[in-house]
């Protein structure tokens, strides 16, 4: 079934003044974002569970100085789907890598991890992604072998049992985003407000280093320049982040979040790879390296 | 230091307790004596890949501390470095 059309038509029924043309920014097996104008609609993943979702778009809610707040308080429920309404923000300019806005999404990372969080918040879902990353790629290995895939599942095997969803978090716990990247800050109001963090889905509590972990792992993969990871690592100690040590080395913190963190980002590519047979980017061979080099279980 | 080729200046970083001046200009390796041997005997020690040539810091600048696993920074093939970030292909 395609989910666009119908969530176009739910959101002009909800919002019957909103003349725009529909623009479709995601469709994915786990999420469908569709602007509307000053709108956007977005059906989240089958199967997602309701009373986690209104429990994250609480927090949103509440904490609108960090989370684009939604339009609405709760989802609608669409052919078995939960359905959301937020404001159109301004995402980051993929043109323009360089003016990435890594002080105000360390900044925004800071301030929600040092939130107090509200009550029943469920976990963050970085590590269950994580896990759910490998297990597409031991499903397509069956298929088709890979010889990347190996120094892969080592990698994710060395891993303590909580950074592989097997056990929960260990303490201290904060409110965390995730799943933390570029694509989920947006300027709001649209074009030049503040930044927010937007994309509640994966938020929850949990181990606050793991927000931290993506471009940790860019950059001890090689991929993010130093000056990119020095600026977005100072501004979040600037804001007095809890997932770090306020000075001195940080990589005892970040060392398995961002050991997680590559082997979910090269089982994707490894298994993207296996189903579109293609070889893998310098990208994706620079973290399956990264892997190769981690410790052995 | 300077580079003997390009004469930049060049720095010393510690990879492996195996001291190595690589040139900021030219990014070319100068090994002191027995360091060679040094860095081998290391190579043959490890099974898995070792790590590659010392960060390319900016200039006048110490690299920030990494994990044992990282590897230098390289920019994308093709890419301007960080670009790449903004790819959804790498996230979803």
């Amino acid at each position: 079934m395609n989910i666009v059309p119908i969530l176009v038509a739910h959101a002009r029924a909800a919002y019957p003044h909103r003349a725009a043309v529909p623009t479709t920014l995601a469709d994915r097996p786990d999420a469908t974002v569709v602007r509307l104008g000053d709108t956007v609609v977005k059906a989240h993943a089958p199967g997602t569970d309701p009373t986690h979702l209104a429990r994250r778009l609480d927090t949103a809610a509440e904490l609108p100085g960090v989370l684009l707040p939604p339009l609405t308080p709760a989802a609608e429920n669409l052919h078995g789907r939960p359905v959301t309404y937020w404001p159109y923000g301004t995402p980051v300019d993929p043109t323009a890598p360089a003016a990435a806005p890594w002080e105000a999404v360390a900044t925004l990372l800071a301030r929600l991890h040092r939130c107090a969080p509200h009550s029943a918040l469920p976990p963050m879902r970085g590590p269950a992604k994580a896990a759910r990353a490998i297990t597409r790629l031991r499903a397509a290995l069956r298929t088709a072998p890979h010889p990347a895939a190996r120094p892969v599942l080592d990698a994710w095997a060395a891993l303590p049992a909580w950074a592989r969803a097997e056990t929960p978090m260990p303490t201290p716990q904060a409110v965390c985003h995730g799943d933390l990247h570029l694509g989920q800050v947006v300027r709001h109001p649209a074009p030049d407000g503040p930044w927010r963090l937007i994309d509640v889905d994966d938020l929850g509590l949990g181990v606050p280093a793991w927000d931290l972990a993506r471009p940790a792992a860019w950059y001890a993969c090689g991929l993010l320049p130093p000056d990119d990871w020095t600026r977005f690592l100072a501004a979040y100690r600037r804001a007095g982040g809890p997932a770090v040590p306020a000075h001195g080395d940080p990589w005892a913190a970040l060392d398995v979040p961002a050991r997680a963190l590559s082997a979910q980002t090269a089982a994707l590519a490894i298994t993207r790879a296996l189903a579109a047979d293609r070889p893998l980017d310098g990208i994706e061979r620079a973290v399956v390296d990264a892997c190769a080099r981690m410790p052995a279980p | 230091m300077q580079c003997p080729k390009c004469h930049a200046p060049m720095r010393t970083y510690n990879r492996s307790g195996v001291r190595i001046e690589q040139c900021g200009g030219c990014r070319g390796i100068f090994l002191d004596y027995g360091e060679l041997e040094a860095l081998t005997q290391l190579e043959s020690q490890w099974s898995k890949p070792a790590p590659p040539a010392p960060p390319a810091a900016p200039q006048g600048y110490p690299a920030p501390s990494a994990p044992a696993w990282g590897g230098s920074t390289r920019k994308p093939p093709g890419r301007r470095p960080g670009g790449f970030l903004l790819c959804g292909r790498y996230w979803d």
